[in-house]
């Protein structure tokens, strides 16, 4: 399984505001990766600079384990977007965008293509009309085909529910588990909904005010099991490296706190182990479930102190 | 690059707006010669008033169709600049507004690519708007009051000139000036685009173009020495009448026309490489401002 995408400490500031503070992540292929945070939590301004729209003030993107920033256009060959809305050409027709936007991708386009393609999509029979009269579930439909219509490897999709009605939203979900089931592409999808992410996605990333809170398999952050367990020490970053080294490395957060995602159940045999290493600890604290933690960030914005029981 | 451009002009082919300019240029026009068709003797009895004693011109034979197409030349290409705008400042800013931007960037084109791109699609709407003026003003004019010698009125410092072109050297002076007017408009494509860059909406660049304009062509009309000498040479303003400049007859020690020539060829060529110069800043500024941008809209 190769690394789809890895953003290593990526940042961005505009004026006096950082959007995006150190983030850094990785999307296998195949994944259905969910990118969470509340809004403003900096995950459009991540996805727009995953795409080159944004210029990072700092740190690296590699997609298809190429640097964006020297290979961008042959990278984006490889990448269909819906960011935000799916503003189209409202003065042409469904099937005049479609062509447009997979002539531009490079694709060589028959007829049979863009209307097997529109037929996915469920708007074969309203190609010829103009986008205006388009309702925005069929805009967002529309917006899909446009994302998939040069057969991308890898899909990313910002807040692609937004603006849906209840069934649209289903439609939505049966689309990207479509993709990443039955065609074997690696989706990253962003939301702020943990109810939506946890019924697509694999694995997840929860990110707030710019940084990253917490990463992993969704199953296993959402396990109520599970907890956050936030260590001190003396030299934390001493101790991170030495945690690198053993069993306990894969429920490492990595961000600048040391933080491990894990049964709750393990915490004795975990402080044991950094007994043995001479970890010299000053305090073990146990966190809120994901989905509590969660749940504060997106009802308290702005009070929130992050796994800091 | 002509996969994309072919893509532009279907966009611009599509849009309603695009053939208003089309439309203006058709009534200005028709306008002035159904005037001329109507009462043309009055208008051409007040431009002899001043030479009637001097010059010797039958005032029926004056009013054909070069002249016509001259007396339009003269008003639209004033005019025109705003209806390039229209089209040109919408370039960027356009795709901003709809939302298309962000998905322009995010497909496997360089930002140079797309500013290339708008600016030649700019362009060739800019050459269209004239072929279509050509037709209307030009042959439609021909076809409507025939063909004849051409009578140029021209104001040299404080006198009132009149040049006299055989019908024979006439149409090659207005493929100059045609010529020479795509230039000129290019330049306004170019400001047009340039200011597009900036907005998220079509309004501003277009009013700002508009501004522009009138501002500089205002300074590029006041007579005083130290603008003459330091401003006006600098304006892009002050060259958008030099097709003119094809017009401007020389003649002999005599006083008689000379066949096949043009008064002042330097100038036209320096006004021509200014008017360049403008064009190829305007264009090189864009593609680098815009090679920075953050996509945010």
């Amino acid at each position: 399984m190769s690394t789809i995408i890895r953003v290593n400490h990526l940042s961005k500031q505009f004026k006096d505001t950082k959007a995006v503070d150190d983030l850094s992540f990785t999307v296998n292929e195949g994944d259905v990766y969910g990118f969470l945070g509340q809004n403003g939590a900096g995950k459009s301004t991540t996805i727009r600079m995953l795409l080159s729209l944004v210029a990072p003030s700092g740190g690296e993107i590699n997609i298809f384990e190429k640097k964006l920033s020297t290979h961008r256009s042959e990278i984006l060959r490889s990448v269909g977007a819906v960011i935000e809305k799916p503003d189209l050409y409202k003065y042409l027709s469904a099937y005049d965008n479609l062509s447009i936007f997979a002539r531009m991708s490079g694709v060589k386009i028959t007829r049979q293509l863009l209307m097997k393609q529109l037929q996915m999509v469920g708007l074969a029979e309203r190609s010829g009309s103009k986008v205006r009269t388009f309702s925005q579930g069929m805009k967002q439909r529309l917006g899909i085909a446009v994302a998939l219509v040069h057969d991308p490897a890898l899909i990313i999709l910002d807040e692609p529910t937004n603006g849906l009605d209840p069934q649209g939203i289903a439609d939505m979900r049966n689309l990207i588990l479509n993709l990443s089931n039955k065609m074997g592409k690696t989706v990253l999808i962003s939301s702020h909904l943990l109810s939506e992410i946890e019924l697509i996605a694999n694995r997840m990333i929860i990110i707030h005010k710019g940084k990253k809170m917490v990463e992993g398999n969704v199953a296993d952050l959402l396990d109520p099991a599970h907890s956050l367990i936030q260590i001190e020490t003396h030299n934390n970053d001493a101790a991170r490296e030495k945690i690198k080294q053993t069993k306990w490395n894969s429920f490492l957060q990595a961000d600048k706190q040391l933080r491990l995602m894990m049964n709750k159940e393990d915490v004795p045999q975990l402080i044991n182990d950094l007994v043995a290493m001479q970890v010299q600890l000053l305090s073990v604290n146990s966190s809120h479930s994901l989905e509590n933690y969660f749940l504060s960030l997106t009802t308290l914005p702005g009070n929130v102190e992050p796994f800091a029981n | 690059m002509l996969n994309l451009l072919r893509i532009e002009l279907f966009k611009i082919s599509r849009r309603p707006r695009t053939y208003i300019a089309f439309a203006a240029i058709a009534a200005i026009v028709f306008i002035f010669q159904f005037a001329f068709k109507a009462d043309g003797q009055s208008y051409m009895n007040l431009l002899l008033q001043s030479v009637k004693d001097t010059f010797e011109f039958e005032r029926v034979r004056a009013i054909n169709g070069y002249f016509m197409c001259y007396i339009i030349l003269n008003t639209l290409l004033i005019q025109v600049p705003i209806l390039v705008a229209l089209i040109a400042a919408d370039s960027i800013s356009g795709e901003a507004n709809m939302g298309t931007l962000r998905l322009l960037i995010s497909k496997p084109i360089s930002r140079t690519q797309l500013i290339l791109v708008k600016f030649a699609a700019a362009t060739i709407f800019t050459i269209l708007l004239l072929l279509w003026m050509a037709i209307t003003s030009l042959i439609f004019s021909m076809l409507i009051f025939g063909v004849d010698d051409m009578l140029i009125f021209r104001s040299k410092g404080d006198e009132s000139q009149i040049l006299l072109i055989t019908k024979d050297d006439v149409i090659w002076r207005y493929l100059a000036a045609f010529a020479y007017a795509t230039v000129a408009l290019t330049v306004i494509a170019a400001l047009s685009l340039f200011l597009s860059i900036f907005a998220e909406n079509s309004i501003g660049p277009i009013i700002a173009t508009v501004c522009i304009v009138i501002v500089c062509t205002i300074i590029s009309n006041i007579n005083v020495p130290v603008i003459d000498k330091n401003v006006k040479p600098f304006l892009f303003t002050s060259y958008l009448v030099g097709w003119k400049g094809f017009f401007y007859i020389a003649t002999n020690s005599e006083g008689i026309p000379i066949k096949g020539s043009v008064e002042n060829w330097p100038a036209i060529r320096k006004s021509l490489l200014i008017l360049l110069l403008h064009i190829g800043v305007l264009v090189a500024a864009s593609v680098i401002i815009f090679k920075k941008k953050d996509i945010l809209s």
